[in-house]
């Protein structure tokens, strides 16, 4: 009886060591293995998800990296992320600089994807959202420098709409006009062809994903403008008059108009712009 | 020692090279078959399946989903779509009833890796064994899915090798062979039949799948057994043969019941006894061996 006491709690022992080790073993994995998924949420910046693809951190969980949309898209353009990659591992992905997104009507890629990933209730192809073209480089884009190259105006399959061309001044000549490629987020897909076409060695317009490309306002920040145009009327001071310090016949307007001189009321300058100009000449002559 | 070195080599005197590898050979083929399926596509321009295992539609209609996967994206919170629920659905029925491992056996292409391990280790007569527990696969399917759970992406599958043994063979594999041959290495220095015997949560996902699955490996000639220990020595998953073998004075039945038997049929080959057959999980009593005999007229060798 004795005997048989300590060599039972001695395979207990082993037992609980065993399990031990074990627990403690998972437990080191899991904890390696979530922080490097962690660090596997932020999605490179050049790395272009598909069309209809969820935000990011919904895309992790609901992509299977099964590479369906990979091989229903007919122009080649996605590929399934490898170790070499900075994005999640055998998630889909394109760089716009390499192969853009075409932009395809029926949109294969979406309908190809088991499990929703890229969400199904993307039809149209023009309200997907993969990224937001960024004129980045002013310094080296042509058409900054008054040139016309626009290259990635002409190419853009949403043209005036995602990208337009701005006259401006050319303040450099003195005489000509630049046309500044601007690109508007309500149209622009992300689809990467204006990247893609951009003629210089690197890329002076580029898709960054939007959460890089994006501001974002304050919570509580309203546009006065809009607000007032909404409700009819200015929400912030009721219409009545400033009490500036103002000459006798003056008032001033924060409506638009400015100093509003009253009949009678003493001019500061003349009608006569010459007049104003010579103004204290006169005297000495 | 060539007999454990060697095992099978009773069952190729007595019963030539090809009966003695029947299975095995079939589940290569199966293997290489699937995947070659999946090959065709990228290489020939054949699309008969497209994707990979962890979903593919084959013939352009039917859809198939590897269900652990799919419960990964279910603990991350995300309903997926129908077509992964069909496909998921599939699977299932279908391990649920040929036997969950059979996927580690007839699928999956790490086996083919860690097997080889396995072979190499026995011809170089390496021995270390770390103590690893057969249990820790079950720690390691709960980790992985609660890591899905709080970090609310699949984050498995940045490490796992099946998918990226497989997916990798398929779409581009980069530097996924360091995890491959980290794998091979393991289970072949480390510990034996580490990977898939000990530690691959899919494997587990596989195993709970079919704990009641229909077919099922039979000792039902087990009073032939001539204790050469064979069927131990090829058995990835060894510690399932006892019960069913020498289990009949402690009432036990012929069917190898446990879960982590992966049906790979390679006990069948190697016994020149021909003690085990492929079976259903029906019929197990204790005196089965004996009846089952009689019943199905299987002859006995003289
Ligand atoms: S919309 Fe067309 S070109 Fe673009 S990723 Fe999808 S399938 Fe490819
Ligand atoms: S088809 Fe869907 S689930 Fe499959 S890789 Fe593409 S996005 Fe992921
Ligand atoms: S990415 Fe470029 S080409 Fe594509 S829609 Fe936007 S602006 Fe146009
Ligand atoms: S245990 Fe894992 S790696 Fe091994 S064969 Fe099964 S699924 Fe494949």
């Amino acid at each position: 009886m004795m005997g048989s006491k300590p060599q039972i709690s001695a395979a207990r022992r082993r037992f609980l060591v065993d399990m031990a080790r074990t627990a403690g073993g998972v437990a080191l994995f899991a904890g390696g293995l979530g922080l490097y998924a962690r660090q596997a949420h932020s999605l490179p910046s050049l790395a272009i998800r598909p069309p209809g693809a969820r935000d990011e951190e919904q895309f992790l969980g609901s992509c299977i990296r099964c590479g369906l949309c990979v091989r229903d898209c007919p122009f080649d353009t996605l590929s399934l992320a490898t170790l070499d990659d900075a994005v999640a591992l055998g998630t889909p992905y394109f760089t716009a600089r390499s192969i853009p997104c075409e932009m395809c009507d029926d949109i294969p890629c979406v309908k190809a994807c088991p499990t929703g990933a890229l969400n199904p209730e993307l039809t149209d192809i023009d309200a997907a959202r993969m990224g937001l073209a960024v004129l980045i480089d002013q310094e080296n884009c042509l058409n900054f420098q008054g040139l016309r190259c626009e290259v990635c105006y002409s190419v853009c399959p949403s043209i005036d709409k995602a990208i337009t061309l701005e006259r401006h001044h050319n303040p450099r000549s003195d005489k000509h006009a630049v046309f500044i490629p601007v690109v508007h987020s309500d149209h622009c897909t992300g689809c990467g062809k204006c990247e893609k076409a951009c003629v210089l060695e690197k890329a002076a317009i580029k898709i960054l994903p939007m959460y890089l490309a994006r501001g974002e306002l304050g919570q509580h920040y309203r546009w006065g403008w809009e607000e007032k145009q909404k409700a009819g009327r200015s929400l912030v001071t009721p219409d009545q008059q400033h009490q500036y310090n103002l000459p006798e016949g003056q008032r001033y307007d924060y409506a638009g108009e400015g100093l509003i001189y009253e009949q009678g009321g003493e001019l500061p300058f003349d009608a006569d712009p010459l007049e104003t100009l010579n103004r204290g000449l006169e005297q000495q002559r | 020692m060539t007999g454990l070195q060697q095992p099978g080599i009773a069952a190729t005197t007595e019963r030539g090279w090809f009966a003695r590898h029947k299975w095995l050979l079939a589940r290569r083929f199966s293997q290489f078959a699937i995947l070659g399926l999946f090959l065709l596509g990228p290489w020939l321009g054949i699309w008969m399946v497209k994707g990979n295992l962890t979903s593919s539609r084959t013939l352009d209609v039917l859809p198939l989903t590897d269900p652990f996967i799919f419960l990964q994206s279910l603990a991350t919170g995300y309903l997926p779509e129908l077509t992964a629920i069909i496909g998921a659905l599939l699977v299932v029925a279908f391990y649920l009833l040929v036997g969950g491992r059979v996927f580690c056996a007839w699928v999956c292409p790490v086996n083919i890796v860690t097997d080889t391990a396995h072979w190499s280790r026995r011809r170089l007569g390496i021995n270390a064994a770390s103590r690893l527990s057969p249990n820790a696969r079950y720690w390691l399917l709960g980790a992985v899915l609660l890591l899905a759970l709080i970090t609310g992406s699949l984050a498995w599958e940045l490490v796992n090798p099946v998918s990226v043994l497989h997916r990798g063979l398929i779409f581009g594999m980069g530097f996924g062979w360091l995890i491959i041959l980290a794998i091979f290495l393991f289970d072949l220095l480390v510990s034996r039949r580490g990977w898939c015997g000990h530690l691959c949560p899919m494997g587990a996902f596989y195993s709970a799948l079919g704990t009641h699955s229909l077919v099922r490996v039979r000792a039902d000639r087990r009073e032939h057994c001539n204790d050469c220990m064979d069927c131990y020595a090829v058995c990835p998953e060894p510690q399932v043969i006892r019960l069913a073998l020498k289990g009949e004075q402690q009432g036990k039945g012929p069917v190898i019941s446990s879960a982590h038997c992966t049906n790979c049929g390679r006990c069948i080959d190697v016994c020149s006894k021909e003690v085990f057959t492929f079976g259903s999980r029906f019929h197990n009593r204790p005196d089965a061996s004996r009846q089952h005999q009689h019943s199905s007229g299987m002859e006995v060798p003289q």
